[in-house]
């Protein structure tokens, strides 16, 4: 057998099982809306703990936690994990708890109808929900692309007889590379086939098993490719030696040796002395960015960033699927270490790629600009076929965590928020409330693969957006559960506020192009919390509070 | 208990700032890891242990309120079926 085609075997291999694991979940659906979409509300504490972790770890917790700390040094670490985990479990301990509550004393769903009651509006669903699925939509982008190119760049070889390669330089499609359409299409299929058979309960033990799946795939990558640098202190000497400013978030000093840098220099000029020469290739070699560390705002402004969790509608129906109360205790705890265990081993690995040198020559060539393509790049020298097979199916089962649930909850938010709700929940029946959801999910999958297949930028600048836009939407769910004085105009003003200043701040990054925008040296996502919050606050001063019933249903104390 | 545990998960978001690591690439933990990656490992620990006491000392009441209240009613609707 063509040894390229093994990683491809073992990726259908894995599809099949989780196909398998749809069918055996399936039997235990009940037929009814609240099981397809909420599981009856009886999801454990192990069931949760695991289905939230693996939720909000998308791709980006195994290939752009190496990328990134290869690009950056080991302060991604800081700025995007640990502070997660103080900030995730605060969101389920303070938020999830309190809404969970709230959707099993009033039946709720969605968030739409938390939000349409809590403020005493029905029209406030209809600003809502445009926001909340068009926030998914790059969600879910982030998963569709992520994994056509992931099958993309590890079946280069496996059917040079069906598909040619294609491209130059990081960008290029080996001859036989299962191609990103059919990859994207794939994945696309096989998560809404068990998401169809099972609901959220399949999609819950299908996270379950994909969550366990990639926690151990990554560990055993990180020892393969220690041991295949000379050991765990031999890799991080290498660092200290040839690129010590990885090891630090301050920039480097003067007479460091930043080989990493210089070496993409020294590509960098003979590519623009060739491209001035001849023109070659059409597009002038893009320049060299100098390590600059990470500052202390950006780091701090980072924190925001998580606070999306609160937000998200597919973590509302995870939260809504909780037993009981006392089910969340698990998550809470865990959650931070979970985060941990996958990103430690993951930075390591980034920063180990940017000094480690095999048979004289560096593992990632000089003048490497495709950072999300670094641990398959490691995993394809260092390790076997096998192994690079096993590390893609984990890399696919983080994206089909969280493409599952976000599938789910578009679905359910239509036939909920907009069908049931505008048709009334009388005259659609429970088996027609599937159906509509289905048939949404299946448009919207739909629409995001079109989407896809035109690569709108890249995947981690879409997720930082989108994310930030959750993120400002904290203070109004905050506000809802806590606050007696939130009023209907301040919820409007405050969503309203979010929309224009994401718009105005996207705008100015250049509709995402320029990925390292800071807004006066500090995250975008900051100013978007900060203005959401002031118009929340200061409308709701000013205007008619809610009726009591209504303070009465919703705050306790 | 309920504003000591609170009062220790804001002091530890003060701390996941880590200025005092900023500029350390010598110092290594167990060798090979970064001192500046193992204090955030550490930060990571720290608010497992939090959390589990927000859990223990901060949890709340009205969420298991909202549980008995439904156990009352799924109880009384089976006694009603039985009927």
């Amino acid at each position: 057998m063509n040894p390229n085609q093994i990683p491809v075997w073992i990726i259908l291999g894995y599809l099949a099982l989780l196909l398998g694991l749809g069918i055996i979940t399936s039997r235990l659906f009940k037929g009814t809306a609240n099981d397809y979409f909420l599981a009856s509300r009886g999801i454990g504490s192990f069931l949760l703990v695991m289905s939230l972790f693996g939720t909000t770890m998308t791709a980006f917790a195994l290939i752009g936690s190496t990328g990134e700390s290869f690009k950056a040094g080991i302060g991604v670490f800081g700025l995007m994990a640990s502070a997660s985990g103080i900030v995730h479990s605060a969101c389920f301990f303070l938020v999830g708890i309190k809404l969970w509550s709230f959707g099993k004393r009033y039946g709720y769903v969605t968030q739409i109808q938390f939000f349409r009651d809590r403020f005493e509006s029905d029209k406030l669903g209809l600003v809502l929900f445009p926001i909340l699925v068009g926030l998914v939509i790059p969600y879910l982008l982030i998963g569709v692309m992520g994994a056509g190119v992931t099958i993309e760049k590890v079946s280069g070889g496996a059917f040079p007889s069906l598909f040619e390669g294609h491209g130059t330089g990081p960008t290029a499609v080996k001859a036989g590379a299962i191609p990103f359409w059919l990859g994207a299409a794939l994945i696309c299929v096989v998560v809404l086939i068990y998401v169809f058979l099972g609901g959220v309960r399949g999609a819950a033990w299908a996270n379950v098993f994909q969550t366990i799946v990639f926690m151990i795939l990554g560990v055993v990558t990180f020892i393969v490719i220690a041991d295949k640098l000379g050991g765990v202190r031999a890799a991080t000497e290498a660092v200290q030696r040839d690129n010590p400013e990885k090891l630090r978030r301050s920039p480097p000093r003067e007479g460091e040796p930043m080989a990493r840098y210089r070496g993409d220099v020294a590509v960098y000029e003979k590519k623009l002395a060739k491209w001035k020469e001849n023109q070659e290739p059409k597009s002038k070699p893009k320049t060299v960015s100098e390590p600059r560390g990470i500052s202390q705002w950006h780091f701090l402004s980072y924190m925001f960033i998580p606070l999306s969790v609160a937000m998200f509608p597919h973590l509302f129906q995870h939260w809504l699927t909780a037993k009981s109360a006392k089910t969340f205790r698990l998550a809470v705890i865990l959650h931070p270490v979970l985060i941990m265990i996958v990103w430690v081993p993951c930075v390591l690995v980034g920063v180990w790629a940017t000094s480690a040198v095999v048979g004289g020559k560096p593992v990632i060539p000089y003048g490497f600009s495709n950072p999300n393509a670094v641990l398959g790049v490691l995993v394809n020298r260092l390790t076997t076929p096998v192994l690079s097979g096993f590390l893609t199916a984990g890399i696919l089962a983080a994206i089909m965590s969280s493409l599952d649930s976000q599938f789910l909850c578009i679905g359910s938010i239509f036939a909920n928020d907009i069908v049931a709700h505008y048709i009334g929940r009388d005259k659609v029946t429970d088996r027609q409330r599937v159906a509509y959801g289905r048939a949404f999910v299946v448009l919207i999958v739909v629409v995001t693969y079109l989407l896809a297949l035109t690569r709108p930028g890249s995947v981690f600048t879409l997720a930082i957006w989108c994310f930030s836009g959750f993120a400002a939407l904290f203070p109004l769910v905050f506000a809802a559960v806590y606050w007696k004085g939130v009023t209907k105009a301040g919820a409007y003003a405050s969503v309203l506020t979010t929309a224009a200043v994401w718009l105005w701040l996207f705008s100015k990054s250049g509709y995402g192009a320029n990925r390292e925008f800071l807004f006066m040296g500090i995250m975008p996502v900051a100013t978007m919390v900060a203005a959401s919050t002031v118009a929340l606050v200061l409308v709701s001063l000013v205007t008619k509070p809610p009726s009591a019933a209504t303070v009465r249903k919703f705050i306790t104390r | 208990m309920k504003a000591v545990t609170y009062g220790l998960i804001v002091l530890l978001a003060i701390l996941h700032q880590d200025f005092w690591w900023w500029d350390d690439s010598d110092t290594l933990v167990f060798g090979f890891v970064p001192i500046g990656l193992a204090y955030h490992a550490g930060i990571s620990m720290v608010a497992a242990l939090l959390w589990a006491a927000a859990v223990k000392f901060c949890w709340p009441a009205d969420a298991d309120a909202v549980e008995e209240e439904s156990d009352f009613a799924a109880s009384a609707e089976k006694a009603g079926g039985r009927s």
